[in-house]
């Protein structure tokens, strides 16, 4: 019997054998990648024994972590915000069990582990100095912000508003309203305090979670008029004073009434395309975008940045950017309304602001991007970003006409004189849309100023404000390009 | 087969050698109280007191169970008792240190409870070998043990008396008590088997029906009626076990099955036959029953986020590998990980949990114990007379090996994770006693394997009068 005892032995050897050559393979070569796998939730409470970067707007640290360990004791950071609620939609939270924003995007550069850091990673190994994150420096400008945000806290309702400035893609501003404070959600001293705060966001039916301006998708209603007028222009050589038939109702399915006074834009009698954009004509923006035809508006939304909804096309500021849409449509009644931005048209704020900047830009849309530069912790520059050309949406020349066109919005006989900043031309276009519901409209201003030289691009989305873009959005949109341009 | 054979190729020498044992049992007690010191000074940056504490009283343990090898079982192989000791001792600081880590939402067994039965299981073992001088009484109860494999498997089935959680009865409960008698069940088969097969081996290795291709022997098939017997036993004890959903014991008692079948006949055909109706009944058991389905969908899919996100998914697995990833070759420090915030790291995922404090360096070292162990016990059989004992040895010793296998191949993706605890490791105080059980039988069997053969107190005669 001795000769099976002795295979079984060398059995139970393979069996041992077969356990530590896997135990090699999960603990020697597949570490890495199990550590980097995204359902390792350990990273984040890892983490907090390492000084992380701080995050910094406008030269102060919004982010940044403190030691709260008692002397003596091993280092433990609790990261801390400045004004939370103002910069969280763009900051973001480093919690111990996830993280969102620019916390979220730039974590290995803040923590310190990213590949761009390794020379300096390794010049501290060598001297033994503690290892710091790397300082992420945003784009944002705290006026900008602040004036956006003030004006939705006053107004008491839901939305979001962009700022870019068309020349480099910068985004200045990034407002999402309602927000919550970051601090909330983050203590490591009172970890189920925390949890408990960020569950009570998560099932809160304004979703201060969500980011609207980059990933809530709105109707833009008339502001897309700005597409329909760019695609006329390109496609059928319109200009300013090229007309089209504007009745006073026009029958797509159901009848498409005007939102003008009176309820009619030039009588009944066709319209040119600067009047109707002053006004905001529904009937004739609905027939050029029937003149324009499906295939070549979708193509004219695509090259202000919609409808890229592939993954390896998607926009990233560095969070990634809720595609916005605008398919090519067949039907003449959903094509009519698309021309107004109803219908399957649906925009980011951030979205709709690129098609303001790249009016200003002289049809060049810039790249919107958030940070600004990375530095290492002695301040010497880790990366920097140079502006980028994203898309061409349209020719100078047109941009120039469709700038002309839009000023008169925001003068005294436009859609949108709440827009206007005295002794500066502000280009501008209002929307309010419909949302189908019981609801209230949502109501759009976008624009850029000043108008000849123009330093800011807005968009303001109110949502269910149930006013008009002129009266609701406009105020909070000329605030912003105030904190700019005076 | 011969009892009269003086030495036998394979006997071992009649040393003692327990004071080397000795020394080896007080490093154990060193590693167990250093284990607990550098998990206090990870954690809380002092010294516990629980190194005292629960350090000496481990250590008083020890010393008594050798103590009392001196003197009941003087020739005991020497390295099965360290062997043990320290794997029952990391256990216990491992258990420790999970404890004394502040996690917050998991709960983990505390050390003392599981001291507590790391005394009985020695205890157990003691009065094993002492009240048990010749293991080969063993073999007049086989039918017995077979009974009561049969009733301890099918416990936990008992209404008002099984437990059923965690997607298995594995446990029965009275009394605020609880207990898992699979552990037992495992050590009454492999007596039963042993006894069985001794008898039965001459049948069950010549008599057959060759099955031929042309003039080729493919394979030789048993008669159906020696057959009968042990695939009535094994349906009713498989067919206990799908039915409490312990698919863990089902492999290991299964797999240990085939290993002293093929250890009594030599014929690697009960193995293949044995291994194709198990795979065919694995698979079926997949077609039929859901809660196999998603451990088979948990092995292959570990790291999908919708298998990870289920209820009863992969989370606990995933948690475990990445704790292995986080431990890389030298471990966190004992005490340094996070394994604490997993389910069960004290018991079923206790080797994940050493794998991140230790390292690969450390589960190597553990590994390698535990392989000691396991072929002591073969050595035990090796040198032994008797086949009933020789069965029951390397039966016992398969057992420890094949149930580390199924735990730690769980939890390193070889096959699919059944719960199941690790010998000696684990906490639970089921585990622990029949653990310590096994370990009294090996040290019996090593003990009438090594002692010198009887000497004849006079020389002449027909009649010899001897002395064991």
């Amino acid at each position: 019997m001795n000769t099976p005892i002795r295979r079984l032995s060398v059995f139970s050897m393979l069996l041992f054998g077969a356990l530590m050559l896997q135990l090699t393979w999960i603990q020697g070569f597949q570490a890495d990648a199990i550590r980097e796998d995204p359902l390792n939730r350990r990273q984040y409470s890892e983490r907090l024994t390492e000084p992380r970067g701080p995050i910094v707007i406008g030269g102060e640290n919004v982010a940044y972590s403190e030691n709260i360990a008692d002397e003596g004791d091993p280092a433990r950071y609790q990261r801390m915000y400045t004004d939370g609620t103002l910069y969280t939609p763009v900051v973001g939270s480093f919690r111990s069990y996830g993280a969102s924003g620019i916390e979220d995007t730039e974590n290995s550069l803040l923590d310190g582990s990213d590949d761009r850091l390794a020379v300096r990673n390794f010049r501290d190994m060598i001297t033994g100095s503690e290892p710091e994150g790397a300082r992420v420096e945003l784009t944002i400008d705290p006026a900008v912000q602040q004036a956006g945000f003030n004006g939705f806290k006053d107004l008491g309702m839901n939305g979001a508003a962009v700022a870019i400035d068309p020349s480099t893609g910068a985004i200045l501003g990034a407002v999402s309203y309602p927000s919550y404070d970051a601090n909330d959600v983050v203590s490591i001293t009172d970890q189920t305090e925390a949890i408990e705060n960020y569950g009570a966001l998560e099932v809160e039916p304004d979703q201060p979670l969500l980011n609207r301006a980059l990933n809530e998708r709105y109707p833009p209603g008339s502001t897309f008029k700005i597409v329909t007028a760019t695609a006329a222009m390109e496609y059928l050589d319109a200009g300013p004073d090229s007309t089209m038939d504007a009745p006073d109702t026009l029958e797509l399915g159901h009848p498409l009434p005007n939102a003008t006074p009176g309820g009619t834009c030039n009588g009944g009698d066709p319209d040119t395309l600067a009047h109707s954009i002053q006004i905001s004509c529904n009937t004739s923006f609905a027939n050029w975008a029937i003149e324009v035809g499906g295939k070549n508006l979708s193509e004219q939304a695509t090259a202000f940045g919609f409808n890229r909804e592939k993954e390896e096309e998607r926009l990233t500021v560095p969070m990634g950017v809720t595609p916005s849409l605008a398919p090519p449509e067949d039907d003449r009644n959903i094509l009519g309304r698309a021309g107004i931005g109803q219908s399957n048209v649906e925009a980011t704020p951030l979205q709709m602001a690129m098609v303001a900047a790249g009016v200003a830009n002289s049809g060049e849309v810039m790249r919107p991007y958030l940070v600004d530069s990375v530095r290492d912790a002695d301040r010497s520059v880790v990366t920097q970003t140079t502006p980028e050309v994203y898309s061409q949406a349209m020719s100078a020349s047109t941009a120039s006409d469709l700038t002309d066109m839009m000023v008169r919005v925001t003068g005294p006989d436009g859609s949108g004189p709440n827009g206007a900043i005295s002794g500066i031309d502000v280009a501008g276009k209002t929307g309010t849309a419909e949302t189908g519901g019981e609801m209230g409209t949502h109501n759009w201003f976008i624009g850029f100023a000043p108008a000849d030289d123009p330093q800011v691009a807005v968009a303001v989305v109110i949502e269910h404000g149930g006013g008009s873009g002129g009266s609701l959005a406009a105020p909070i949109a000329r605030n912003m390009m105030e904190a700019v341009v005076l | 087969m011969s009892t009269t054979a003086p030495e036998a190729p394979t006997a071992l020498p009649p040393v003692k050698r327990r004071n080397a044992e000795l020394v080896l049992v007080g490093l154990t007690i060193l590693i167990t109280m250093g284990a607990i010191a550098i998990a206090g000074l990870n954690l809380n940056n002092q010294i516990p007191g629980a190194m005292w504490g629960y350090g000496l009283i481990f250590g008083a343990l020890a010393l008594a169970t050798h103590v009392a090898l001196r003197f009941i079982a003087p020739y005991a192989d020497p390295l099965i008792l360290p062997c043990a000791l320290f794997l029952n001792g990391v256990g216990v600081a491992m258990i420790w240190r999970l404890d004394a880590a502040e996690s917050g939402e998991i709960e983990h067994a505390g050390i003392g409870m599981q001291l507590v039965w790391t005394a009985v299981g020695m205890i157990f073992c003691i009065a094993l070998l002492f009240f048990l001088k010749e293991p080969r009484v063993l073999q007049r109860y086989t039918y017995i043990s077979a009974l009561v494999a049969i009733i301890l498997i099918a416990l936990p089935m008992v209404p008002g008396l099984g437990i059923n959680e965690y997607g298995a009865r594995r446990w029965i409960g009275f009394g605020g008590f609880t207990m898992q008698p699979s552990e037992f069940a495992k050590i009454a088969l492999v007596i039963f088997l042993s006894s069985y097969l001794v008898t039965k081996r001459q049948v069950l290795s010549l008599a057959a029906k060759s099955i031929k291709v042309g003039r080729f022997k493919i394979l030789d098939l048993p008669r159906a009626r020696d057959f009968m017997p042990m695939v009535v036993g094994w349906v009713i004890a498989i067919g206990l076990l799908v039915i409490t959903k312990d698919l863990g014991t089902s492999l290991l008692l299964f797999g240990t099955f085939l290993a002293m079948l093929y250890v009594a006949t030599q014929r690697s055909s009960w193995v293949i036959i044995g291994l194709t109706v198990f795979i065919g009944a694995a698979a079926l058991a997949m077609q039929i029953f859901w809660h196999f389905r998603q451990r088979v969908d948990i092995w292959f899919n570990a790291f999908d986020p919708e298998v990870y996100e289920r209820l009863g998914g992969s989370e606990q697995l995933v948690k475990g590998l990445i704790g292995m990833a986080y431990g890389g070759l030298f471990g966190t420090g004992f005490g340094g990980g996070q394994a604490h915030h997993i389910f069960a790291a004290d018991s079923d995922f206790i080797f994940a949990s050493l794998a991140e404090d230790l390292g690969l360096t450390g589960v190597m070292v553990i590994l390698i114990v535990v392989f000691l162990l396991v072929q002591r016990g073969m050595r035990v059989a090796l040198a032994s007379r008797e086949l009933f004992i020789k069965m029951l040895a390397s039966g016992i010793a398969f057992v420890m090996c094949f149930q580390v296998f199924v735990v730690l191949g769980g939890l390193t993706r070889i096959i699919p994770l059944t719960g199941m605890t690790t010998p000696f490791l684990a906490a639970g105080g089921s585990a622990l006693m029949a653990s310590w059980l096994m370990i009294g039988l090996l040290l019996r069997m090593s003990d009438n394997a090594r002692r010198p053969a009887p000497q004849a107190i006079q020389d002449e005669g027909a009649t010899q009068v001897i002395r064991r």
